[in-house]
């Protein structure tokens, strides 16, 4: 099995050692130890899940379903490009769902995923409070603002070609 | 008792406290429908299809988990109730694969069962339809999410009574599936194919990996010849698939229809039992004597060596070498039988008809092929035997009571116990106690490994030994065991273990017993009785008293554990990952 992402980097792995130390045997320990392996790790891949399982003498399906549950946990790294649509009301409005659709077909993933080659990973988001601009996405910390869906070719370009 | 009473529908009920309203109901001759509710297993109210209106309430409350209290007033067939239950259908139904008509659980079906009961007759909602791919990768249990309806009956069979969990609940809302994790295959998760899931699952969405096909093919094939043997347990079962009731032994009619299907013998793995006692109590003798690794753990249950291999490596070295009975019978056939007969044995083919899905992974083994082809070719378990037996138009319940055919068709009550938890102990110890003190046992009945009990213990003592015996079933009993040995807090030299909750005759493979029928009987012990009935019916009742296994020992494998019974009868083991 890959136990890659524990042994790659030994620090993080004591790091997460000394977590599941402090929180087994207390009372509802998974999402605490869920969120410190996100934060050590960056994302829930199968061995870190299957780690704690071990530990925490759960059957891994348990972890599982928790981690798929809610949405501030990711089973796969982040891409170097984070997109965030909005779609909050006023984008959603003005056709942010457009653009979001338009983002999915050219970088071939759904609302979620990261591309295969670690580049970006597309979101969907709420008001990102950028409503004058709207509709709006942010790609990690550049806003871009009253976009249409034909502008999303020229500026994913870019990034890709970085 | 503390008792209380309620009134449901203006009937006036005593039940005891703490009962659900479902409970109480029943008692009243209320039937309540349920589709997630599965007794002792499942009792979540989740599915929303036993609401009922309870005075005072604020909401309508399901009824498989409320629980009544004195003076209350319960109402069961008011509009509110039929509206919401029926819209609670309506909702699953929208996403749901109605493919019916083609459906392995057509007219078996829970769901199917309710949408005629609850009078739905059109579907009003057509919206977004969830598509899944079909997880069929593995040998023994298919998986079509698409048919499913997130009852979760399946996951609490998994993880709390075989304590496994290998299938669970993920993501949220819409998106909700069940499944393993990170969508792998059940073929690639240390799933033990023990089908307690498929004995769960209300509609079509777990079921066996269908063999029927291979079997025709077998069979129109002249150039072939088919011989099929049967297990202990599909006897007491299989006429349930006909109507019969349960507990009907109906093994005659059994040889009868396999005739009929065109299988050219007609074997007994009771035979293939028997040979296992040989060789597992001389087995058991010999460690005992020369010091060999203790306890002996029994290896009939494909279901418990797959979860040994994946969950208890460290106890490889105590499974007993002795390969499943069908599979020693499946060599003797390619060996013994063959050479006698003169027959290829590449030409064989050999299908066991088990209760068992596990044992549809177990013939793919590369380890059990002593003759160089599959000791087994194929596996069919009882629920495709009936559907075989259906298709070729036979009347089953009509047929006449035939006899297996001869040598490989004989066998002893020894043999038949095998399909209930605590019998292949109980067959052992027939066997191990009078070669071992060379006298007839007094009473061949050994109570204390019969029964429902997670684990039971018995010391059976033999002259200058006593031994110490241990019975688990279910794997999640089977590893409370385990650990039990492991830390050194148990001593014991034999240990029985089945991989299903009741042993075979509660096997993955068996015909699949209603939600509601399972609040009235408990499949486990009306099969066992039968096989204890049958058991009791034969003449022979140990298994060295078997003339056949005797004429076996004396015309070619020499005696037990010889070199020749070690190269065709018995295996290895290898351990296997997690994930």
């Amino acid at each position: 099995m890959a136990v890659s992402v524990l042994t790659e980097n030994k620090e993080k792995f004591e790091e997460f050692k000394k977590v599941i130390e402090e929180y087994k045997g207390k009372e509802g320990p998974l999402m605490p130890i869920l969120q410190k392996a996100q934060e050590i790790f960056g994302c829930l891949s199968l061995d870190v899940q299957n780690y704690i399982a071990e530990e925490l003498n759960i059957p891994i399906t348990d972890v599982y379903g928790v981690a798929t549950f809610y949405a501030q946990f990711t089973l796969k790294p982040k891409g170097k490009y984070k997109i965030g649509v909005c779609l909050g009301t006023a984008c959603y409005v003005k056709g942010s769902q457009k653009v979001l659709d338009k983002l999915q077909e050219i970088l071939n993933i759904k609302v979620g995923d990261t591309t295969d080659d670690g580049k970006f990973t597309l979101e969907a988001t709420r008001c990102l409070g950028a409503c004058g601009l709207a509709p709006v996405m942010m790609i990690n910390d550049h806003v871009y603002g009253r976009l249409k869906p034909e502008d999303v070719e020229g500026i994913i370009a870019k990034y890709r070609d970085e | 008792m503390e008792m209380v009473k309620v009134t449901i529908d203006g009937i006036q009920v005593e039940v005891p406290k703490g009962s659900t309203v479902l409970e109480a109901a029943r008692l009243a001759n209320i039937d309540i429908p349920t589709l997630c509710y599965l007794k002792g297993i499942n009792e979540i109210g989740a599915c929303r299809m036993c609401v009922v209106e309870v005075k005072g309430a604020r909401a309508l409350q399901a009824a498989c988990v409320y629980p009544v209290s004195d003076g209350m007033e319960i109402r069961t067939n008011t509009p509110a109730v039929r509206e919401a239950r029926r819209v609670n259908l309506e909702l699953i139904l929208s996403n749901h694969d109605r493919s019916c008509l083609t459906c392995v659980r057509n007219q078996n079906c829970e769901l199917q069962e309710l949408a005629q009961k609850l009078g739905v007759n059109k579907i009003r909602f057509e919206g977004e339809r969830i598509d899944y791919p079909i997880d069929d990768f593995s040998p023994a249990i298919v998986r079509d999410p698409n048919k499913c309806i997130l009852c979760r009956r399946c996951v609490s069979v998994c993880r709390n009574v075989q304590g496994i969990g290998v299938i669970g609940v993920s993501e949220r809302g819409f998106d909700t599936i069940v499944s393993p994790v990170f969508g792998m295959s059940l073929n690639d998760v240390p799933c033990i194919y023990c089908g307690q899931c498929i004995e769960a699952c209300p509609v079509g969405a777990l079921r066996e990996k269908d063999d029927t096909e291979r079997i025709w093919d077998a069979l129109n094939n002249p150039d072939l010849h088919v011989v099929v043997q049967t297990a202990p347990a599909v006897r007491v079962a299989l006429g349930e698939e006909f109507g019969m009731e349960m507990g009907t032994i109906v093994k005659g009619k059994m040889v009868a229809a396999l005739r009929r299907l065109g299988f050219d013998k007609v074997f007994d793995t009771d035979f293939g039992a028997d040979l296992t006692i040989m060789e597992e109590g001389t087995e058991l003798l010999n460690r005992i004597k020369n010091g060999g690794k203790l306890p002996l753990i029994t290896s009939c249950s494909p279901g418990w060596v797959k979860y040994c291999e994946h969950y208890f490596p460290e106890f490889l070295d105590n499974l007993s070498t002795c390969k499943s009975p069908h599979q020693m019978l499946g060599a003797m056939i390619k060996s013994y039988y063959a050479e006698k007969n003169g027959i290829d044995p590449s030409k064989i083919f050999v299908v066991s008809v088990m209760p068992c899905t596990a044992k549809k992974f177990e013939v793919t083994r590369p380890e059990l092929r002593a003759t160089g082809y599959p000791d087994v070719d194929a596996v069919l378990t009882t629920r495709e035997l009936a559907r075989m037996i259906k298709q070729a138009g036979i009347d089953f319940v009509n047929l006449p009571d035939e006899e297996f055919d001869p040598f490989f068709g004989d066998s002893t009550g020894a043999g038949v116990i095998f399909g209930a938890t605590g019998g292949v102990m109980e067959a052992a110890l027939r066997t191990v106690a009078e070669i071992a003190t060379g006298k007839p046992l007094d009473n061949v009945e050994i109570m204390e490994v019969r029964g429902l009990e997670g684990v039971k213990e018995a010391e059976i003592s033999l002259g200058d030994i006593t031994i110490k015996a241990a019975v688990a079933h279910g794997t999640a009993n089977a590893k409370a065991l385990l650990e039990k040995v492991k830390s050194g807090e148990k001593e014991y030299h034999f240990i029985e273990i089945m991989g299903c909750p009741g042993g075979c005759v509660n096997g993955g493979g068996q015909p699949i017993v209603k939600a509601k029928d399972r609040m009235d009987v408990d499949s486990r012990q009306v099969r066992a009785a039968a096989i204890y009935r049958e058991d009791r019916n034969l003449p022979l009742r140990k298994s060295h008293e078997n003339p056949s296994i005797k004429r076996l020992y004396e015309e070619y494998l020499g005696h037990p554990n010889s070199h020749k019974a070690h190269q065709l009868l018995h295996t290895h083991y290898v351990p296997r990952k997690k994930y």
